[in-house]
């Protein structure tokens, strides 16, 4: 038996969403409740419709028989798209929160990680957070003694190891919280999204230490949206969707099913109930599309034409000055680039009450293709207040052309890069062996005035 | 690596009604609860000006305020002791029970990012609140008993029970902490009884009076409330007041006994909702 890591068997979770919406309720409430709803319920029968305590509160699941075993030593990627059950999967099998149903037996000592510097405190130092957090993520007081200079290396923090961590910058911050991270050694690794923070060299810096932790032998489970971390990292992928196991094998041919399916992406996201939209009191996000060119809603878009992001929000509250913004991050999870409203329409004048929509066109000839993910956000500037950003509220593929015509122009295989703008080229036959000053004055002046 | 993999195996399935306390997995984390506290006590006084100096500014003043309104013009009897030493020596652990319970009821909600994230006896965050506030006890105490010397009272042998008397405090604390930490979950309610809670039971332990106000069968049966125990025993442990309160402690430890196992209980039932909840 011991030839398994971690079995899983029929596990579901359940969330009652009144409950978990409302986030808590007063003792009023569960009184009155408690007070009302049997007379509700006789009144339903009365009326002879089907009653039972499942229908006052409404129920989702999270989970719903999910059943797979891992072998010691795999390293399996779970994947889909947002509301899967993927961080609720692991929030299971790290014992945060219980199951419905179902049993999973694990074998080996577990650690999470489910975020990256859980229970840092700002007031502390870098020291002392590397001992609080080594502690609350399950290590031994000596061995985090022993890993202690090991970390502040790895996380390049030596200077400013006895400053609060309160002064420093949001980069170092995350390098120490991942570094303390990094260096638990449990035999059973369970990963939630970690790598979408930090800058491009770091997230590197941290999948090879991934990759380190995959090959001495660990078994590892790692949910991500980074597609090329999954198959890189995961020689076995799991994809969820709603709650049920949808595919699960080699992980290059589960990301591409991924992919290839729409499953990865939703091109609208809707919020009918506006209590639970994000946002605040001012402003609410009710909704985003992606929108082709002609109007239509786009989850795939030329990669030549152009791309509107249309988000949908209501003002709550009258005299705020708003300011739509955009974040768009690639599949790996490098932000691309971030953008403001300047519509002079709106811009710099407090709203009144009501809805709005704005969109923002992406030029055609500028994204690289691959999957975008499109972070709706709402600031006012002064002062300087952030309603809502949701990272990733929508997302869309880029497809580029084989015509010829885009920036990989006779280039037939996988081309690198975050942008793919199409640049004004000029080539010319030079017999002499150089070409004048004139020409290059002259190429650039064109440029400017065809490119605008 | 095999023995290692035998060793550890975790069931993980839905727990139904009440579940076992799980007291050695509680002592598997002792470490994190000594961090737990630790770090309380670390941060608590950070940004103030006046730091630890609080935590004897609190009893102290109080007494000032209480010798001046019941010692001298209600004219409150204080069993033949100077009235600011008696009310003091019961402001020491009544203060040290009144933060502790403040503080552990509110103890969950203000690490709910913990308990969303990571997976540990939930049990170590209000026990290491409650076990924080034994520095500023310790602090109040060096002032009670330079009081003591300014009075000329000499503590008793009896002064030997002490540690078991604040054993006594802390149990009761944690005690109706468990339960506030597991209700305030869910209900907020909570948040806004305690003070209230506390003020009340000011009153209703013997630090402005003393319980010999009562008759005997009374005054034993006054012991249900757990902090008059403690408050007895301060007294005459350090002070030397006349009669024992054997039978009030004792009366005191079964209640806070009581309290102690039903509110470890509750928790461990409730616990199962706390980060799907809070």
């Amino acid at each position: 038996m011991s030839d398994i890591a971690i079995r899983i068997e029929g596990i579901s979770k359940e969330y009652r969403i009144g409950r978990k919406q409302e986030g808590y309720k007063t003792l009023r409430d569960t009184l009155t409740d408690a007070l009302i709803s049997p007379f509700r319920r006789a009144g339903k029968l009365l009326r002879g419709q089907a009653t039972g305590a499942a229908e006052l509160d409404e129920a989702i699941w999270a989970l719903r028989d999910v059943s797979f075993e891992v072998k010691p030593g795999e390293v399996v990627g779970i994947i889909g798209r947002n509301g899967a059950g993927k961080s609720t999967l692991l929030k299971i099998l790290s014992r945060i929160t219980e199951p419905t149903e179902g049993y999973a037996e694990i074998r080996g000592r577990v650690g999470s990680l489910l975020e990256v510097g859980t229970g840092f405190h700002s007031e502390l130092t870098g020291r002392e957070n590397i001992y609080l957090n080594g502690a609350i993520l399950g290590m031994r007081r000596a061995e985090i003694e022993r890993k202690f200079d090991e970390i502040v290396a790895f996380a390049e923090v030596e200077k400013f190891i006895d400053t609060p961590v309160k002064h420093y910058s949001s980069g170092m911050y995350l390098r120490l919280a991942f570094a303390v991270a990094a260096h638990l050694e449990p035999e059973i690794l369970l990963v939630d999204e970690v790598l979408a923070v930090g800058d491009a060299a770091f997230q590197r810096k941290c999948l090879n230490k991934m990759e380190s932790v995959g090959q001495q032998g660990r078994t590892v489970l790692f949910v991500s949206h980074n597609m090329p971390a999954i198959t890189r990292l995961c020689e076995r992928t799991i994809l969820l969707d709603a709650g049920h196991v949808l595919h699960d094998g080699p992980s290059h041919r589960v990301v591409t099913t991924y992919l290839n399916s729409g499953l990865g992406t939703t091109a609208v996201r809707e919020w009918p109930d506006l209590r639970q939209a994000p946002g605040n009191e001012v402003v609410r996000l009710c909704a985003v599309r992606v929108r082709a060119e002609d109007g239509r809603i786009a989850d795939a878009v030329d990669i030549r034409r152009p791309v509107g992001i249309e988000m949908e929000y209501e003002v709550l509250t009258s005299g705020y000055t708003l300011c739509p913004c955009l974040t768009l991050h690639n599949e790996e999870g490098v932000l691309v680039f971030c953008a403001f409203d300047l519509d002079p329409e709106w811009r710099q004048r407090p709203r009144p009450v009501g809805r709005y929509v704005s969109t923002g066109w992406i030029p055609g000839n500028l994204l690289a293709e691959g999957t975008m993910i499109v972070g709706p956000a709402m600031r006012t500037m002064v002062p300087n207040i952030l309603h809502f950003h949701e990272l990733d509220a929508v997302a869309f593929q880029v497809i580029d052309s084989l015509e010829g015509d885009s920036a990989r122009g006779d280039w037939a295989q996988p081309l690198p890069g975050v942008m793919r703008p199409l640049l004004k080229w000029r080539t010319q036959f030079c017999p002499n062996g150089h070409s004048t000053a004139v020409v290059v004055t002259e190429g650039a002046g064109v440029n400017k005035g065809e490119v605008v | 690596m095999k023995t290692a993999l035998e060793t550890h195996i975790t069931i993980i399935r839905p727990s139904r009604g009440w579940v076992s306390l799980r007291l050695h997995e509680l002592w598997e984390y002792h470490e994190l609860l000594y961090f737990l506290t630790w770090r309380d006590i670390k941060v608590r006084y950070k940004q103030t000006i006046l730091g630890a100096a609080w935590a004897i500014i609190q009893p102290f003043f109080t007494m000032v305020v209480f010798s001046l309104f019941f010692g001298r013009l209600a004219k409150v009897p204080s069993d033949g002791i100077p009235y600011p030493i008696f009310s003091y020596a019961a402001l020491v652990p009544w203060t040290f029970f009144a933060h502790g319970l403040a503080q552990s009821s509110n103890s969950l909600i203000d690490s709910a990012n913990l308990i969303r994230k990571v997976y540990f006896p939930r049990l170590t965050i209000p026990i290491a609140t409650v076990l924080s506030g034994v520095v500023d006890f310790t602090l109040a105490f060096i002032v009670l008993l330079g009081m003591m010397f300014f009075y000329g009272i000499m503590p008793t042998v009896n002064a030997l029970w002490l540690p078991l008397l604040l054993v006594l405090a802390l149990v009761t604390a944690l005690g109706v902490g468990l339960w506030l930490a597991a209700m305030n979950v869910q209900f907020r309610d909570v948040r806004y009884t305690v003070p209230f809670l506390t003020q009340f039971w000011l009153f209703a332990t013997p630090i402005a009076y003393p319980s010999s106000l009562l008759a005997e069968p009374w005054r034993t049966l006054y012991g249900i409330n757990p902090m008059v125990g403690v408050v007895e025993g301060f007294r005459w442990a350090l002070l030397g007041t006349e009669t024992a309160p054997g039978p009030i402690v004792i009366v005191s430890c079964l209640a806070a006994l009581g309290l102690l196992a039903s509110g470890a209980l509750y928790f461990r039932r409730m616990e199962k909702t706390f980060a799907d909840v809070v």
